[in-house]
């Protein structure tokens, strides 16, 4: 499975609904994510791509998106 | 060693519902309850000041604490809805106790005020004596300021709490304690003056999502106390669903962490002592029970400290 899959997929795990946002959907503006839903969404991040985020790295404009979270996770290597 | 000898409270006698916010601002009282865990909250008179709650707090701690205003070496008062730019309500609060003359410091702090006046009144009363630590907030009169928004205007309420920190006895040791800011993020929740409050939900949530459990595991960690043995976590009572979300990372029950957030809302600095203060009340104490105290608000300023009842 691509990144992208697999975020899409970390996101219906969190919304607990079978979502398929576009690309540049903001998943807040659309209201798929919500301030709490966003914590666990970095947290399953995480834990799916074994990597720590750094505090001074959670901007919630880094995540609006599926291509911003790809973006994010790239530059992370 | 730093002990706390005891808590108080004050709460206005104005119940708000949640339905009587949630029109100020065109929502359902079952949507404020369900982003918030909010049912209703206490607002102050008119003619009611931060310092007049401030006092009524105070007096409650004393009271219960069998100690004279008179032996207080030091006041220190948090608060971030005082009524003036300077002096902060401080000084009058020690005024209005009948304690002119005694050191009476201001922490305009906001939420995690009462915290950070816990912290540094233990860190200081081995060289100044007994410690009155105060968190007074009158939140009514920043959530009535126009445009009134959604997500802001139906979260907070009035009240007051306070703790004695003494030098040599006293129901609990503090044990420990860390406190620390971060201004990169002053503007995703401030107050200026006249103004309405800005908050930016999601950088909040998230911020908060992470460094009050960080806080907790830290300090317990450093202590050699497993979350799991601590019967009691007493946070800044700022939304039931942040509360929840803590208790998980910690992995500890929900039903370990204090809240009362449902019926006084979160009324800034002042939630963490009035929590301490009600749970005090309702609660038998055990020799030896950790109790864990953390909050998290503007600044960012965040910090958690552990005593131990003794």
């Amino acid at each position: 499975m691509d990144r992208r899959a697999k975020i899409v997929e970390l996101i219906r795990q969190v919304t607990k609904l079978d979502l398929n946002p576009a690309p540049d959907e903001s998943l807040f503006d659309s209201g798929l994510l919500d301030s709490f839903a966003l914590p666990d969404l970095i947290g399953a991040m995480e834990k799916e791509f074994s990597i720590t985020i750094p505090d001074a790295d959670l901007n919630p404009r880094k995540f609006d998106t599926i291509e911003r979270i790809e973006e994010y996770l790239g530059s992370r290597g | 060693m730093p002990f706390i000898k005891e808590f108080g409270s004050y709460l206005p006698s104005r119940v708000v519902s949640s339905q009587e916010a949630g029109a100020w601002v065109n929502t359902l009282a079952e949507w404020v309850v369900n982003v918030s865990g909010i049912e209703e909250r206490r607002f102050a008179a008119a003619e009611e000041s931060v310092s007049d709650m401030a006092v009524a707090a105070a007096r409650d701690c004393l009271q219960r604490s069998g100690v004279e205003a008179s032996d207080v070496d030091m006041v220190l008062v948090s608060s971030g809805s005082g009524e003036r730019q300077f002096p902060g309500p401080a000084a009058e609060t020690a005024l209005k106790l009948g304690i002119p003359g005694v050191p009476a410091i201001d922490l305009p702090m906001a939420s995690a005020g009462a915290l950070f006046g816990l912290s540094l009144a233990s860190r200081l009363t081995e060289q100044v004596g007994k410690v009155l630590v105060i968190a007074a907030e009158k939140m009514s009169r920043v959530v009535a300021r126009e445009p009134r928004e959604r997500g802001v205007a139906v979260l907070f309420g009035d009240g007051a709490g306070a703790a004695l920190v003494t030098p040599d006895e006293g129901f609990a040791e503090v044990l420990d304690s860390e406190i620390a800011s971060d201004g990169r993020f002053a503007p995703d929740l401030c107050l200026d003056w006249n103004r309405p409050l800005k908050m930016n939900g999601r950088t909040v949530i998230l911020q908060a999502s992470r460094k009050i459990p960080g806080a907790i595991r830290s300090l317990l960690e450093r202590n050699a106390v497993d979350p799991k043995s601590v019967p009691v976590y007493l946070l800044h009572q700022a939304n039931q669903n942040l509360i929840v979300r803590v208790a998980d990372a910690i992995g500890v029950p929900t039903e370990r962490f204090f809240s009362n957030i449902a019926k006084y809302g979160n009324t800034s600095s002042a939630s963490m002592l009035i929590a301490a203060s009600e749970w005090m009340n309702s609660h038998k104490l055990s020799k030896g029970d950790p109790v864990v105290f953390a909050a998290f608000g503007a600044g960012f300023h965040w910090g958690s400290l552990l005593a131990r009842v003794c």
